[in-house]
């Protein structure tokens, strides 16, 4: 028998993941004392904190609806996050992120009964490794419940995309970077519906389905330890 | 937003005080329990997250490789900047730093420049062209009072423990080697000290309940030999000249204590 080594049938990616397998993943609801709510989220390198605060008063009259309760994002990436210092503040890319971050939880919340309020997320990314913003989507629905938010569902979100090739599932940082493409999603995992979805880079309409499915597929793994960590927190008979 | 402390409040810890007490059953020179953890992230060449009692925050270290300032050409530059996140307290809004934010690191600064903690000569790496900028940034995720003592004894432990590339210089050229990092020029470990004024008392390590009562505060730094390298006088009162030395000596006694917390 003659075995032909090649790279082609490799199974395997860089950090030596399957194609439809995530990166280690920790979650744990309730970390920070101050705020209503609060989860800490590691996946891969990712180091992410998220909290919440409100329903609470809105001072910004001009954004402040009559009949529901607004929902204010903010993405913050920490100046020693990433391998060349980011200087604090945000840019366009972390006020693109807070904007979809915002829309991707909005259809999750029980707005109507909190009338001229706000909820307020903070996500702070203190270590990045690629898939941030899904990371800190998924962080802050648990820092939602923790809050004690009334919901419809809890918001997971995951990445999909394509790197040397393949259709990959969970982009690292490598990946990402050199990867095809990549599309991130949200989703409401009971309903099924997404609530987040964007695609950066050169798919096929075959790749991106199947892209999509495994996104579909890492969100439901991702929403297992979500409901873990707030267990965790409040108990199985309570949660 | 503004801050009212109910007046029932305000008595009690007042009344504590009095008594040599405080609400949470400390004495009035005793710090929360502190903890300090070095190397909490990984892509920072420095880096530490402190919590005393409530309070918590995570420094990192970041080098860059940029030109001197040019009246100190041959020697390297120290950095530092605080963000009071909004996630820390109701009270912190987003937006660009606030009063308390600045005067959060540039204290930190004083404190660490004037305690002379690195040997910045050594940073140099081409005089008058290129030096190593060492970056401290302190992130702060939860607020329960005295910042400046977490954020001073965060920014030493990341400091000590940080290892950056060793730069040489080949034709003119900087050369990086990352696979052997090396340590600052660590030179002193200064270390700060806050007191509250409450009722004429000088109590160590206010909480956010004793700060926002406080008449007045004060922060010391010190250096290892007990030499004084920064100050900050905060609050709507004024203090006496005893209450300031008092504290100097305090601050002394006191930062061995917080000392043992380092790496």
């Amino acid at each position: 028998m003659i075995i032909i080594l090649t790279n082609n049938n490799d199974n395997l990616r860089a950090d030596g993941r399957a194609f439809d397998e995530l990166r280690p993943l920790k979650i744990e609801a309730g970390v920070l004392e101050k705020a209503d709510g609060s989860a800490y989220l590691e996946i891969g390198g990712n180091k992410i904190l998220a909290a919440v605060y409100g329903p609470r008063e809105l001072h910004v009259r001009r954004i402040m609806r009559p009949d529901m309760a607004v929902i204010r994002c903010r993405y913050n990436m920490a100046p020693f996050s990433v391998g060349e210092r980011k200087r604090p503040g945000p840019d366009r890319r972390s006020v693109e992120i807070s904007k979809i971050t915002a829309d991707a939880l909005r259809p999750a919340i029980f707005l109507e009964r909190f009338p001229r309020s706000t909820i307020d997320v903070f996500i702070e990314i203190l270590e990045a490794e690629g898939g941030t913003r899904c990371a800190g989507i998924t962080a802050a629905s648990v820092a939602l419940a923790d809050a004690g938010i009334p919901m419809k569902d809890l918001v997971v979100s995951c990445a999909a995309g394509k790197a040397n090739g393949n259709v990959i599932l969970d982009l690292s940082e490598e990946e990402d970077k050199e990867g095809e493409a990549d599309v991130p999603i949200a989703i409401m995992p009971r309903s099924g519906e997404i609530s987040l979805l964007q695609m950066d880079g050169h798919i096929t309409p075959d790749e991106f389905d199947k892209a999509l499915n495994l996104a579909i597929e890492g969100c439901k793994q991702i929403s297992e330890a979500q409901k873990n960590a707030i267990k965790n927190r409040y108990g199985e008979e309570n949660g | 937003m503004v801050n009212i402390v109910p007046e029932i409040t305000r008595k009690s810890i007042v009344e504590l005080i009095e008594n040599g007490e405080r609400a949470d059953g400390r004495s009035i020179d005793e710090y929360r329990d502190i903890s300090v953890e070095v190397g909490v992230i990984e892509k920072a060449e420095g880096s530490a997250r402190v919590k005393i009692g409530k309070t918590q925050l995570v420094v990192g270290i970041k080098p860059q490789i940029g030109d001197p300032f040019s009246d100190t050409p041959n020697v390297g530059v120290l950095m530092t900047n605080s963000e009071l996140l909004p996630m820390a307290s109701p009270l912190f809004e987003p937006g660009p730093p606030d009063e308390r934010s600045v005067e959060l690191a540039r204290v930190t600064d004083r404190c660490l420049r004037e305690g002379k903690i690195l040997d910045l000569e050594k940073l140099c790496i081409i005089p008058g062209e290129k030096v190593w900028m060492i970056f401290v940034d302190i992130h702060v995720l939860d607020y329960d009072g005295n910042l400046m003592d977490a954020a001073v004894l965060g920014s030493v432990a990341a400091l000590i423990s940080a290892k950056i590339p060793n730069a040489t210089v080949e034709d003119d050229k900087i050369v990086l080697d990352e696979e052997n990092p090396v340590a600052l020029p660590i030179n002193e470990k200064p270390l700060m000290c806050t007191f509250a004024k409450i009722n004429g008392e000088l109590i160590n390590d206010p909480s956010l309940d004793e700060e926002n009562v406080m008449d007045a505060r004060i922060s010391i730094g010190v250096r290892e030999d007990g030499s004084i390298c920064a100050m900050q006088k905060g609050g709507e009162m004024p203090l006496t000249k005893e209450e300031v030395i008092s504290a100097v000596s305090r601050t002394i006694e006191k930062t061995k204590e917080l000392r043992e917390y380092l790496p």
